[in-house]
């Protein structure tokens, strides 16, 4: 069974649509008890990095999160759920992360030429980093499959766990991973059979 | 590079789908699930639901079809139709849509656009403009494009953007239905004053008009069509494969 944790952000129906279509068992809960028997947690997140960390912390989830997956639990988190992965972001303020993968969050703004839209939204290819296995998060995709995303801030000084980045005026993190602790930018429920494939290689793990 | 996107729309009463739908091998071509399946099989971006319903029993049928597509169909999803007050936009996004589309009500209370941008932010709406030329000026026109409201459609597009919408559907009644192409003019007055998303409908008759749109204005993001693809005048898999054989990047 797979625990999307539910900490008071976003509206998980597509969410947990989408893995309920690829047959996968799923519980939407704040329960520590529950997340604990959890074989797998998924970590959602839309709105604003500081809100979204402060809300996990209010319920000690982020020491939960943190000691499950120090015992080998693995853990997706999609969107601002993999920002709050992060050491710390600076998205109004800097405020800290769950510091599973290393590195900041920061505006997109500073890394793209100017003239280019912000959010980066639409549909974008994955491009894999070259010297590295794929990731077997994509074990079910190709390279320059494309993913649906929405966001204004990204993952960044996180180079030895980016998995895929998507091009945008400059690379952008799309997905880091580091054993089995994974974060994927875009949003795998609303991109198609390719985002349903990449639910499935999580599942498989 | 973010795609370019092909979007078609579908105008939904009661429960069903309206305004044609003409589809070989569609068993129940008025079923907006089994369209909107189709459409997403067929490599659609995104899709637009039109609720054209008055009552409010229709109301709720088109909200429980809504969530049987967003339980099917996982790309985006945009919804529009009686979309008046944040209530209405809870009620579409909780049944799974993406984005919600306002018209006339946003005209009708233009401190709509901001309330909604505050509370679900800006990529959740949608400001969708019907428009055509009156006194050699683009004028908004509302009530499905009966009334003439006597705004100027940059000014009012440019406030839209400036309050929080995130992207702009720009329907042109000067070429709707013409099927002789794209409001080119209109579009690029658009583009040259917002800086969010500008989605092109109205016109579109064959994948020509998808090139001339996107070569000549690469501003825009994305083409809507309703009845060219419902008939199976344009199918967007071929569609899609024309665009990106002509330098056009797609997702494929």
């Amino acid at each position: 069974m797979i625990a999307i944790i539910d900490y008071g952000v976003g509206n998980l129906f597509s969410l947990q649509s989408s893995l309920a279509a690829i047959g996968a068992e799923t519980v939407v809960t704040g329960d520590p008890a529950v997340i604990r028997t959890a074989e797998k947690l998924i970590l959602p997140g839309v709105g604003a990095f500081g809100d979204a960390a402060a809300l996990l912390r209010q319920n000690d989830l982020d020491k939960l999160v943190c000691q499950e997956v120090a015992g080998g639990k693995p853990l997706l988190g999609i969107c601002l759920g993999m920002q709050l992965l992060f050491d710390y972001g600076l998205e109004y303020g800097r405020h800290k992360g769950l510091g599973l993968i290393h590195g900041s969050v920061q505006p997109i703004a500073d890394y793209i030429p100017a003239g280019l839209k912000i959010p980066h939204i639409g549909w974008n290819a994955l491009r894999f980093p070259v010297r590295k296995p794929v990731s077997p998060l994509f074990k079910h995709i190709k390279e320059g499959d494309c993913v649906y995303f929405v966001h204004s801030f990204c993952g960044t000084e996180c180079e030895e766990s980016v998995i895929a980045s998507a091009e945008y005026g400059a690379m952008l993190t799309a997905a880091v991973g580091t054993g089995q602790i994974y974060g994927v930018q875009f949003h795998p429920e609303k991109s198609g059979a390719t985002g349903l494939r990449i639910l499935q290689a999580f599942c498989e793990l | 590079m973010i795609t370019k996107r092909i979007i078609p729309c579908l105008d939904v009463k009661d429960g069903r789908v309206v305004k044609g739908v003409n589809f070989l091998g569609l068993a129940d071509v008025s079923s907006p699930v089994k369209l909107a399946k189709f459409y997403s099989d067929c490599g659609a971006d995104e899709l637009v639901f039109y609720d054209i319903t008055a009552s409010a029993e229709g109301r709720a049928l088109f909200t429980g079809i809504l969530t049987e597509v967003a339980s099917t169909i996982f790309i985006p999803l945009t919804v529009g139709g009686g979309i008046n007050t944040v209530d209405d936009f809870d009620r579409v996004l909780k049944c799974g849509a993406d984005k919600v589309s306002v018209n006339s009500g946003a005209l009708k209370d233009p401190t709509l656009i901001s309330a909604a941008a505050k509370k679900y932010g800006n990529q959740c709406v949608v400001l969708s403009v019907d428009a055509k030329r009156v006194d050699e000026q683009f004028r908004v026109f509302a009530k499905g494009g009966r009334e003439d409201t006597g705004l100027d459609a940059i000014a009012w597009i440019k406030s839209g953007a400036a309050n929080g919408a995130g992207e702009i559907v720009l329907n042109s009644i000067d070429t709707d239905g013409v099927k002789a192409g794209f409001d080119l003019e209109m579009l690029e007055a658009v583009c040259d004053v917002v800086d969010v998303p500008v989605i092109a409908s109205g016109g579109a008759g064959c994948a020509e008009h998808f090139k001339t749109l996107f070569h000549s204005l690469p501003k825009v993001d994305a083409g809507l069509a309703a009845s060219i693809f419902h008939f199976g005048e344009v199918s967007i898999p071929n569609l899609k494969r024309e665009l990106a054989a002509d330098g056009i990047n797609m997702r494929l």
